[in-house]
């Protein structure tokens, strides 16, 4: 090999000017990170402005003569439809349910609307269905209403569930981002990273075998739970689409706070370690669809983890951290090393559709 | 995790971190080549473990980075053409062309997959007779050898409806650019082990002779980079300038013959142009001419290039280690992963992405500003 050169052109800084404004929706824009954060604040907010809306929390909350509801809409475009540890049928029940769970909610009733693709296969559906049924029979909530859509063979990709829910509010709860406070002990239910690996394991472009099953499950149990360990709990929330990196990120822009991690205490199963390495991805911003973070005080913490420990949905829960005053908005983490660093807010999608 | 844990073992890291600061005695400027290497002393904060009076500076080892802007605007163009499937790491798709980027192709309508290896991007042909699968061949020596394997494979088995858009460049020639370039400041490299598990390190041989520079061929992990970081200030303290494997694990002198059959059977060596950095003697791969069938800058034509344009970027600044990604003006503010200026802003191996997703949480007051 030849290595002769002349002197590098050091005036050719030849960088573009950017595309700074997107004139269409790329994928990223439904990552969950800053490009979706964007579209909200920036076209649906200021269509929709109300106080009910404000908060941004996973669900809404409202009283109606003295009863306190809460309620929440999600839509699921997982691919591939079925993943090892559950299927697009029980992740669009537990992912409503969650984000009751996480306004303190009972959940009561859901609906289910399914946008389906011509010459989709019934036999799927009939599994997809069952699927519903059994997960809503499971967690204690009724499908009360629903709704059957089909579009022309290539306009969809055979099945888009919307779930939407609705469930009762216990009068002392009083969960939302804005009541986290400096000194609230985070805590974290289990593993993390399932959801994200089991997914990426039979998508086709990446598929590897690997034998991490989806963390897919109902968290209202263990939220209730919780709550008569600490009715005054601060702050609840489920890291799904863009992990515990923007769960947390979001928690400590909206409360004002900073956010200290301690990577050590955070679990993570090897099986999503080695995966992650092989990948190239970052657990911290895998999605999870049966994991939450709870911020709870001091005095607290210790109770509340025990409790966690003690249901069967929060064997392995762990504190991975506090709340801070130093550096609101910014959530940082000890490495295992000893050293310091930003865990950013995600940009873009580490993997789309991913629930 | 075996052959992981222990290069990130944190008693390790802190006694080899001060056998460096009781070797350091003088300053020194040393250069990681590899932006993978770059993101470990990011992440893990080793930087705050060594003696101020050591200095690292990021190198050019980031494919995605140096990759031409014209190349890109080559791709943007197939993404944009009937019947063309262009496969590309994920990396490539944010990396701004001089009008667009391959994601905004892809949301207007563009067949743009992503895929993890060249052979994917051939089972894509395969797959898909009646279209043409382009894959966007960027990279060092390290991923080379998958290009040149999913090229020979296309002709055995003719497969005629593949081919690469080759943007191949290596890393010898940049070391040379560097240390010829005047006033640069740096003493001593950190060689890409990854290249080397490729190529070995005998061609580094003349440069550390010729210029007297100690190269040491260093791994990814922390201990592997704070031993590489030990080893060239040893020999700096010494006056010595070999060439020496840190990342004896993975590389042998020679490399892996194997690799470098194939190589020089599919590729031959050309000039080449890196962006930021300009055009380097003989510092690439195009396809040889027996395989420039699978050539795509020969199988399809491609509108005339843009004229270069004004940019605030100075990712050729920081592609040679002459400036920090955070002394940039525009860092985090104008130029974020969301909206890069510039290639190393959202490469997986790019410094400023570095600097931007792992910065220490004591921030500017300009990027505190942004966070609030």
């Amino acid at each position: 090999m030849t290595t002769t050169t002349k002197q590098p052109v050091l005036d050719a800084f030849s960088c573009p000017v950017p595309t700074s404004q997107h004139k269409e929706v790329l994928l990223a824009h439904g990552g969950g990170g800053r490009l979706t954060q964007d579209i909200i604040q920036q076209i649906f907010l200021p269509e929709f402005q109300n106080n009910i809306l404000k908060p941004l929390h996973d669900g809404a909350m409202f009283s109606i003569r003295g009863t306190r509801f809460a309620f929440s809409t999600d839509s699921y475009v997982v691919n591939p439809i079925f993943f090892p540890g559950g299927d697009i049928g029980s992740l669009a029940v537990h992912g409503t349910i969650n984000d009751l769970a996480m306004c303190g909610a009972t959940p009561l009733y859901i609906s289910v609307a399914v946008i389906l693709e011509e010459g989709f296969s019934l036999d799927s559906l009939r599994r997809i269905a069952a699927s519903i049924g059994e997960a809503a029979r499971n967690a204690g909530v009724l499908v009360v209403t629903g709704d059957t859509k089909v579009v022309d063979r290539g306009k969809g990709d055979q099945i888009f569930i919307n779930t939407s829910g609705i469930g009762i509010v216990a009068q002392s709860c009083n969960i939302s981002p804005q009541r986290a406070r400096a000194g609230d002990k985070i805590l974290v239910s289990g593993k993390i990273g399932m959801h994200g690996i089991a997914i990426m394991s039979v998508r086709e472009d990446v598929g590897f075998t690997c034998g991490v099953r989806s963390d897919s499950a109902p968290l209202h149990g263990l939220v209730a739970d919780l709550l008569r360990e600490d009715p005054t709990l601060h702050v609840l929330r489920d890291p799904t689409r863009g992990g515990v990196a923007a769960a947390l990120n979001e928690i400590a822009l909206s409360a004002h706070l900073g956010i200290a991690l301690n990577e050590d205490e955070i679990p993570v199963s090897e099986e999503v370690l080695s995966a992650c390495e092989i990948l190239g991805f970052d657990p911290l911003y895998l999605a999870n669809e049966g994991r939450l973070l709870a911020f709870v005080s001091p005095a607290h913490a210790v109770g509340v983890l025990r409790k966690m420990q003690n249901h069967p949905l929060g064997r392995d829960a762990a504190i991975i951290g506090e709340a801070v005053s130093d550096h609101p908005g910014l959530v940082v983490m000890k490495t295992s090393i000893g050293g310091e660093r930003i865990v950013d807010m995600p940009s873009g999608e580490q993997l789309p559709r991913i629930c | 995790m075996i052959y992981l844990d222990e290069y990130r073992d944190p008693q390790a890291v802190r006694r080899m971190a001060e056998m460096i600061a009781r070797a350091a005695t003088k300053p020194w400027t040393i250069m990681e080549i590899c932006g993978g290497q770059t993101h470990t002393i990011v992440k893990y904060g080793l930087e705050a473990l060594l003696p101020r009076s050591l200095t690292l500076v990021h190198g050019p080892g980031c494919p995605v980075c140096v990759t031409p802007i014209d190349l890109i605007d080559r791709a943007v163009a197939l993404a944009g053409t009937p019947g063309v499937i262009l496969a590309s790491y994920g990396d490539m798709l944010r990396v701004p062309g001089s009008r667009h980027d391959l994601r905004t192709m892809k949301a207007r309508g563009g067949d743009v997959r992503i895929v993890y290896s060249p052979l994917d991007a051939l089972a894509l042909a395969r797959k898909h007779p009646d279209r043409q699968v382009v894959f966007f061949a960027v990279g060092f020596e390290t991923t080379a050898p998958a290009n040149a394997m999913a090229v020979r494979e296309a002709r055995r088995t003719g497969v005629s409806n593949f081919s690469i858009l080759c943007s191949h460049v290596l890393v010898p020639p940049a070391v040379r650019a560097i240390l010829s370039a005047p006033g640069t400041k740096v003493q001593g490299f950190l060689a890409a082990g990854h290249v080397c598990t490729i190529t070995g390190y005998e061609e580094y041989l003349p440069i550390a002779a010729e210029f007297r520079v100690p190269i040491v061929v260093t791994g990814f992990e922390p201990l592997d980079i704070l031993d590489g970081v030990y080893r060239t200030v040893r020999q700096l303290e010494l006056g010595t300038h070999r060439v020496e494997n840190q990342y004896s694990r993975a590389v042998l002198p020679a490399g892996n013959r194997a690799a470098r059959v194939l190589l020089s059977e599919v590729f031959a060596i050309t000039d080449r142009s890196w962006r930021g950095i300009g055009m380097l003697r003989s510092s690439g791969y195009r396809l040889a001419d027996d395989y420039a069938a699978f050539d795509a800058e020969r199988r399809f034509s491609f509108p005339a290039p843009e004229p270069p344009e004004d940019s605030p970027c100075i990712a050729g600044l920081v592609l040679q280690g002459r400036t920090k990604p955070h002394e940039c003006p525009a860092f985090g503010l104008r130029c974020t992963p969301d909206r890069p200026l510039g290639a190393p802003m959202v490469s997986s191996e790019g410094a400023c992405a570095a600097y931007y997703h792992y910065r220490s949480y004591q921030p500017s007051p300009t990027f505190a500003e942004q966070n609030r």
